[in-house]
């Protein structure tokens, strides 16, 4: 059943991202300050929202794991966060090679991505705690202990990056955001249908990257009931 | 009305990961008695005694010491453990190192409570040389008195034996007798079956994280050591 | 199990009436108890102080020391002095606490875990202090910066960027403290997360060490500094139970 809704989605997703290319590469007309480059927010924005939403969600999960204690959350949260990470550095790679093209560097220290990347550096962390943790349910006590402090950090650097006086990034397009009219319905509506794409895209990374969580528990498991059967001769 | 008992330990559970190192463990302890834990390397001893003295959470299950949870004040104050460590600081001198355990106690006068202490167990000429300067038989002392400046009820040891020098298995013998002349509670894990069989009132044994036997020591179990291995550990 | 029911009636009114010891008693112990330790050795505090002085060293080559410019950057050097040599103080709070299995001993007592955290947390607070009363007037000194013309404002930016400092590096220490690779693990964790607060107290000092007053437009780095210090000592406090205890 599940194998059946990873290949499913991924299909949608293929076909979703195949026909957006079309459209964004050959159909869409170029932007008028920006040119051909502007073609870069189909992939910049949605990896943005796709990084943050899942750091979220990610958190949320740690915290069930918290109150609940069952390693399926914590599973869900690590497998969330990793595959948000992609995303968040699709962001990033995205946004420093339009920052090239536009600002003439690679790195202008401009207020979001500079956020984006502290972000990033926190769930590195993140992730590279979970490598140093062996034992399952301490992994994910502290690990979920992490991710809440980066979270809530996150939002501090959100708004301390917004005060400090930096280059800023261009201002809010989309039109859920400002009630319409900064971009063109004809532009933007490709993002929603990449987004839409990347989201199916990413919910099979997350599918699969949780069926290697249930494997390596169960490795674990044999490991360790090997380890003491072994300690009682 | 009926005393709750020492310690009572309800449908526990410790998972690492998906392994079960402890299964549905449950037992009573009556108040007055010594209990001895038994079994083999691995069989979950540390982690059960961890649990009881609330170092560890049970990932299911109840401990209760004295009729109060374990992580409560009031259990707290009433338990005193002995691990693997000496849980002393090496910067400081011993009495210091008492008084602080003294005062986390909430005992009235720490310092007094300290000195008697030290010269209780024959430390009181060196009260404020330096843990770290210490002997290891001195530092074993010093670590007994840490573990029950506060005269707890339920007193818990971690493999007591194993490695202590002359005087310091002296001073531990003398503790445990008049722990249990006052007739306060002792668990202890330990592989030294002669010697815990001997002071034991009680007989748990685990095997594989769970109880395979828990009752009265009998005096068969003395005479002949290995005969409750033999018996229970028959795989 | 054997009943001895008479010993049970005679036992149950013991130390129970004892009063509880009291949260700050338990706090000061902590506290009193680290600071003597490190004040008798002095390892942490020499080592975090000689850093200190070799990073000041070391900024000289990466820009003209004498230049005028230096002014816009004074303060976030020295908040990475600050923040780099304090770590070595705090990286060492709880795994300090692992020789002997001391944590152990501390945890079994009957002393919450957010009392243990809060006083270490108070013994690094002071001790990074001092790191800091040391390093400040030897940048002053190196660098020719008149650093004490808004000493009770800079004081208080200290003390409250300190803090955030102080909690952050105290937590970690004491969630990394049974890892195989602590030392690693350590620096990849705290130092993003102290950006907010470093960025407020680098942005705050820079104004105060070039001698102008902070004007009502900075008071939202002051306001972020307080917000940071709150959140995190009551995120700290409610966590460290989860941290300690598995």
């Amino acid at each position: 059943m599940r194998n059946r809704i990873i290949v499913l989605l991924a299909a949608i997703g293929a076909a979703l991202l195949v026909w957006n290319l079309h459209t964004i590469l050959l159909g869409l007309p170029d932007e008028t300050r920006q040119d051909m480059i502007f073609r870069i927010i189909y992939f910049h924005v949605p990896g943005g929202m796709i990084g943050l939403t899942g750091f979220g969600v990610g958190l949320a999960c740690s915290v069930v794991y918290l109150v609940k204690k069952d390693l399926w959350w914590d599973a869900l949260a690590a497998s969330i966060t990793e595959v948000a990470l992609a995303f968040a550095l699709t962001n990033l790679v995205t946004g420093s090679i339009w920052g090239r093209q536009q600002w003439g560097v690679w790195w202008a220290w401009d207020a979001r991505l500079t956020g984006m990347l502290i972000c990033c550096v926190v769930f590195v962390g993140y992730l590279m705690l979970r490598r140093a943790v062996d034992e399952p349910n301490q992994r994910a006590r502290l690990s979920a202990v992490v991710s809440i402090f980066g979270t809530v950090n996150a939002w501090f650097v959100y708004k301390a990056i917004d005060w400090f006086p930096r280059l800023q990034h261009p201002g809010p397009v989309l039109t859920f955001r400002t009630g319409g009219g900064r971009m063109d319905p004809v532009l933007e509506h490709p993002l929603y249908w990449n987004a839409l794409a990347l989201l199916c895209l990413a919910i099979v990374m997350v599918m699969i990257r949780i069926r290697q969580e249930d494997v390596s528990r169960e490795i674990d498991l044999l490991r360790r009931t090997a380890h003491a059967s072994l300690k009682g001769l | 009305m009926r005393a709750p008992h020492a310690l009572e330990i309800e449908g526990v559970f410790k998972y690492y990961g998906d392994f079960a190192a402890l299964r549905n463990i449950a037992l009573r302890v009556d108040r007055g008695s010594t209990v001895a834990l038994l079994g083999r390397n691995g069989a979950g001893k540390t982690t059960l005694l961890r649990i009881i003295a609330g170092l560890s959470k049970p990932s299911e299950g109840s401990v209760k010491i004295l009729g109060s949870n374990v992580r409560d004040d009031a259990a707290r104050r009433r338990i005193g453990v002995l691990g693997h460590g000496i849980s002393l600081y090496e910067e400081l001198s011993a009495h210091e190192n008492l008084t602080i355990f003294a005062r986390l106690y909430g005992l009235d006068q720490p310092g007094e409570t300290a000195s008697a202490w030290l010269e209780r167990i024959g430390l009181g000429r060196v009260r404020d040389g330096l843990v770290r300067e210490f002997s290891r038989g001195m530092r074993q002392r010093l670590a007994v008195a840490r573990a029950f400046i506060h005269e707890p009820e339920v007193l818990l040891f971690d493999e007591p034996f194993t490695a202590l020098d002359d005087r310091a298995i002296a001073v531990l013998q003398g503790l445990l007798a008049d722990a249990h002349a006052k007739g306060r509670t002792i668990v202890m894990s330990t592989h030294q079956l002669k010697e815990a069989l001997v002071l034991a009132t009680d007989v748990a044994l685990i095997r594989r994280g769970e109880i395979a036997y828990a009752g009265t020591r009998t005096q068969q179990m003395v005479d002949d050591t290995g005969w409750l291995y033999r018996t229970y550990e028959d795989d | 199990m054997k009943t001895t029911e008479a010993v049970a009636e005679l036992e149950i009114s013991r130390p129970v009436s004892a009063p509880a010891p009291s949260l700050i008693a338990q706090v000061w112990t902590i506290a009193g108890k680290d600071l003597r330790s490190e004040f008798r050795t002095k390892e942490a505090l020499n080592a975090s102080i000689a850093f200190s002085v070799v990073i000041l060293v070391l900024f000289s080559f990466a820009f003209d020391p004498t230049s005028d410019q230096l002014q816009e950057f004074s303060g976030g050097l020295l908040w990475l002095v600050f923040s780099f040599a304090g770590t070595l103080v705090l990286n060492r709070s709880f795994s300090r606490e692992t020789q002997n299995d001391c944590l152990d001993g501390l945890l079994a007592s009957p002393m919450p875990a957010s009392a243990l955290f809060l006083g270490k947390s108070l013994a690094n607070y002071v001790l990074l202090m001092m790191i800091e009363i040391v390093s400040l007037p030897v940048f002053g000194l190196f660098y020719n910066i008149r650093w004490a013309r808004q000493l009770p404002m800079l004081a208080a930016v200290l003390l409250l960027g300190t803090w955030a400092l102080t909690v952050i590096g105290t937590f970690f220490s004491a969630l990394t403290v049974n890892l195989r690779i602590r030392e690693l693990m350590l620096p990849m964790l705290v130092y993003p997360l102290m950006i907010p607060a470093l960025m407020a107290a680098m942005t705050l000092t820079t104004v105060l060490l070039g001698g102008v007053p902070i004007t009502a437009s900075d008071m939202i780095w002051i306001k972020m500094l307080v917000a940071f210090d709150v959140v995190f000592t009551t995120l700290s406090v409610f966590l460290i139970d989860t941290v300690l205890l598995g």
